[in-house]
């Protein structure tokens, strides 16, 4: 019975424990919300799995809400893509909330419901099938980022909120003209509809939708984080709190994910005269934002600011391996895209403990006293530089050596390959120059003696033994990425599936 | 009708847009909800505009989209929460920087304190 409503389950978790989490829950109010929002963790998580488990067998779950049919009604469209984009942020949101709850919740107010819909509208997004839907998830994820990105206070928080905040807004607002024409030209915001009707268009109709289109570029590339449109990231990722920067690592993904499922379904390669419109320009932006990134972090003099940096590299290397629109490349690409949504979450809360153990010096890149765990930290910064470089033997080297071998030999593979492993030289250089900096030449003397809790450790332990995992279990991994690759290429299933199925 | 409509779309934005670009966040956040006026309108528009019917199907010969409405209401709730928000950021952002300069540098922030 309950596996029927298996699509919703994992966004009505988090919306039900944030609406429990609110409750005044009497003096001591904290730990009562802490357990549900682990518990409610956990079973988002089983939930995932579950979820995966089942897509695998019928290769998509299409769920009508409130049972109206397809196209009209809005449906749930879970096809293995979402089920994986699912599972990675039910993966990376346990580990990230058991560190916020070592007093990481007490900066600022309702921190844990906030959390939960953070996680909710993330889930919605994935699991959308409909356009505009897909945009009121987005809006329920960027409510909630809006205040946890403030979360901890200060007035550079402010101020990078309020950047944040205005760009988002606008984002959303073009957002909002980008499906208005769509649905203008085609009549329709069901993904799958969409598809169809696209392939029809000729002419004026095609170059408005055309238009709609390029306008959502815009949008999801604000998300994303490519290059002209990234400015805002590197800033509000280091200013903001470690927890709270660890759990964006999965937000840029949101932006990547509805740029692969919006320009490979509705304007993928079989879109006649709108058939991949987007992706010479996502080429071009993919490879000059790794370069912008790689500057980023030559000049980074905050390890925060470094990793945030990180990031926006290991978005130009996903973009650019995406637009060469493969079967092979997009499975490589997703690899990528899993493992460096854990490494940078990893990194990010490995960060914060740095900061907090350095005392006065933080997380600035310059000699500072011993820490309290300094062996601890040295070895866990090793194991995510090796990871986050791509040096082998751990994922990064694996998913940069998968994206390499997926590409043709060509001018383009040239040009990614060239791209890549400057941006890997690069980034070993300043990893390198951080790590040896901060955690090689101390300063002489007695240890710092303030200690971050065991519980904090084990957590940033826990997102790193999944690069390691992710080594390990590389190929079956690999065979999944390829086999979601296949089905997101398979164009014609999707609307056959959906408008029958959604009927029933 | 469709010309005065589209004018009044086209003159909102472009209000807009010179709003957003301005140095100041309170023009900004003006800006942002002058042009999710725009965008209402427009996403109005896009069921097509029809005079004296009914959004519902097969009651009168000329009947309305009611989908663009329902997407409008939706876009209009929570653009006036996005709003809201903006404008108690704005407004803190004020109080605590001391300037409602947008990207005022960190250095002279100090220097005002």
């Amino acid at each position: 019975m309950w596996q029927q409503h298996l699509a919703i389950l994992p966004i009505l978790v988090p919306l039900l424990a944030a609406l429990l989490q609110l409750l005044p829950w009497g003096d001591k109010p904290q730990p009562k919300r802490r357990a549900i929002g682990l518990l409610a963790s956990l079973l988002t998580l089983i939930l995932s799995v579950a979820l995966l488990l089942q897509v695998n067998q019928d290769g998509m779950i299409v769920y009508a809400l409130g049972d109206w049919s397809a196209p009209f009604g809005i449906v749930l469209m879970v096809d293995k893509l979402s089920a994986l984009m699912m599972l990675i942020t039910a993966i990376l949101a346990l580990p990230v909330l058991i560190y916020g709850c070592y007093a990481e919740d007490n900066l600022g107010s309702h921190f844990q419901a906030l959390f939960q819909f953070q996680i909710m509208g993330i889930m919605g997004a994935f699991a959308t099938g409909d356009i505009f839907n897909l945009f009121v998830f987005f809006e329920v994820l960027l409510i909630s980022s809006y205040a946890l990105l403030m979360h901890g206070g200060g007035k550079f928080r402010l101020r990078i909120t309020l950047h944040y905040v205005l760009i988002n807004l606008l984002g959303s607002l073009l957002f909002l003209i980008g499906i208005g024409t769509l649905y203008g030209v085609t009549g329709t915001l069901n993904m799958a509809d969409l598809a169809t009707q696209i392939q029809q268009l000729s002419g004026d109709q095609a170059a408005l939708a055309k238009a709609g289109g390029m306008m959502l570029l815009i949008v999801f590339g604000i998300k994303a984080a490519i290059l002209p449109l990234h400015f805002w990231l590197p800033q509000a990722y280091s200013t903001t709190t470690g927890v709270v920067a660890a759990l964006f690592a999965i937000m840029t993904k949101v932006g990547v994910y509805s740029i692969v499922r919006v320009y490979t379904l509705i304007f993928g390669p079989e879109a006649n005269e709108l058939a991949l419109i987007v992706h010479d320009w996502l080429w071009v932006m993919g490879l000059i934002t790794m370069l912008a990134g790689a500057i980023g972090i030559l000049g980074a003099r905050d390890l925060r600011l470094l990793v945030a940096y990180l990031v926006v590299i290991s978005i130009g290397t996903l973009i650019a391996t995406y637009s060469l629109n493969g079967t092979a490349t997009t499975g490589a690409m997703l690899f990528y895209l899993i493992h460096s949504t854990f490494i940078t979450g990893a990194l990010f809360l490995l960060v914060d403990l740095i900061a907090f153990e350095r005392g006065k010096t933080a997380s600035r890149i310059v000699s500072g006293k011993k820490m309290a765990n300094h062996s601890t930290y040295s070895v866990m910064f090793l194991v995510a530089a090796i990871a986050i470089i791509g040096l082998p033997p751990l994922s990064g080297f694996v998913g940069k050596l998968m994206i390499m071998e997926s590409t043709s030999p060509n001018l383009m593979s040239f040009w990614l390959w060239g791209a890549l492993l400057t941006a890997t030289l690069i980034m070993l250089i300043a990893v390198t120059r951080a790590g040896s900096k901060m955690l090689w030449h101390t300063l002489s003397g007695k240890a710092n003696d303030q200690s971050a809790p065991f519980g904090k450790r084990a957590a940033v332990a826990m997102l790193l033994a999944l690069s390691l995992l992710m080594t390990v279990f590389a190929n079956p991994i690999r065979n999944y990425t390829e086999a979601v690759a296949e089905q997101l290429y398979d164009i014609e299933q999707y609307p056959s599936r959906v408008l029958t199925e959604g009927k029933e | 009708m469709e010309t005065l409509y589209s004018v009044t779309v086209g003159i909102l934005t472009a209000c807009s847009v010179f709003l957003i670009l301005r140095g100041r966040s309170f023009p900004v956040v003006v800006g942002i909800t002058m042009l999710s006026y725009a965008v209402n309108l427009f996403l109005f528009s896009t069921g097509r505009l029809t005079i004296d019917g009914a959004p519902i199907y097969g009651t009168q010969e000329i009947y309305a989209d009611p989908l663009p409405q329902a997407l409008v209401l939706t876009a209009i709730v929570i653009g006036f929460a996005m709003t809201a928000y903006s404008i108690i950021l704005a407004v803190r952002a004020r109080g605590e920087l001391g300037t409602d300069e947008v990207n005022q540098q960190d250095n002279s922030t100090e220097g005002n304190r």
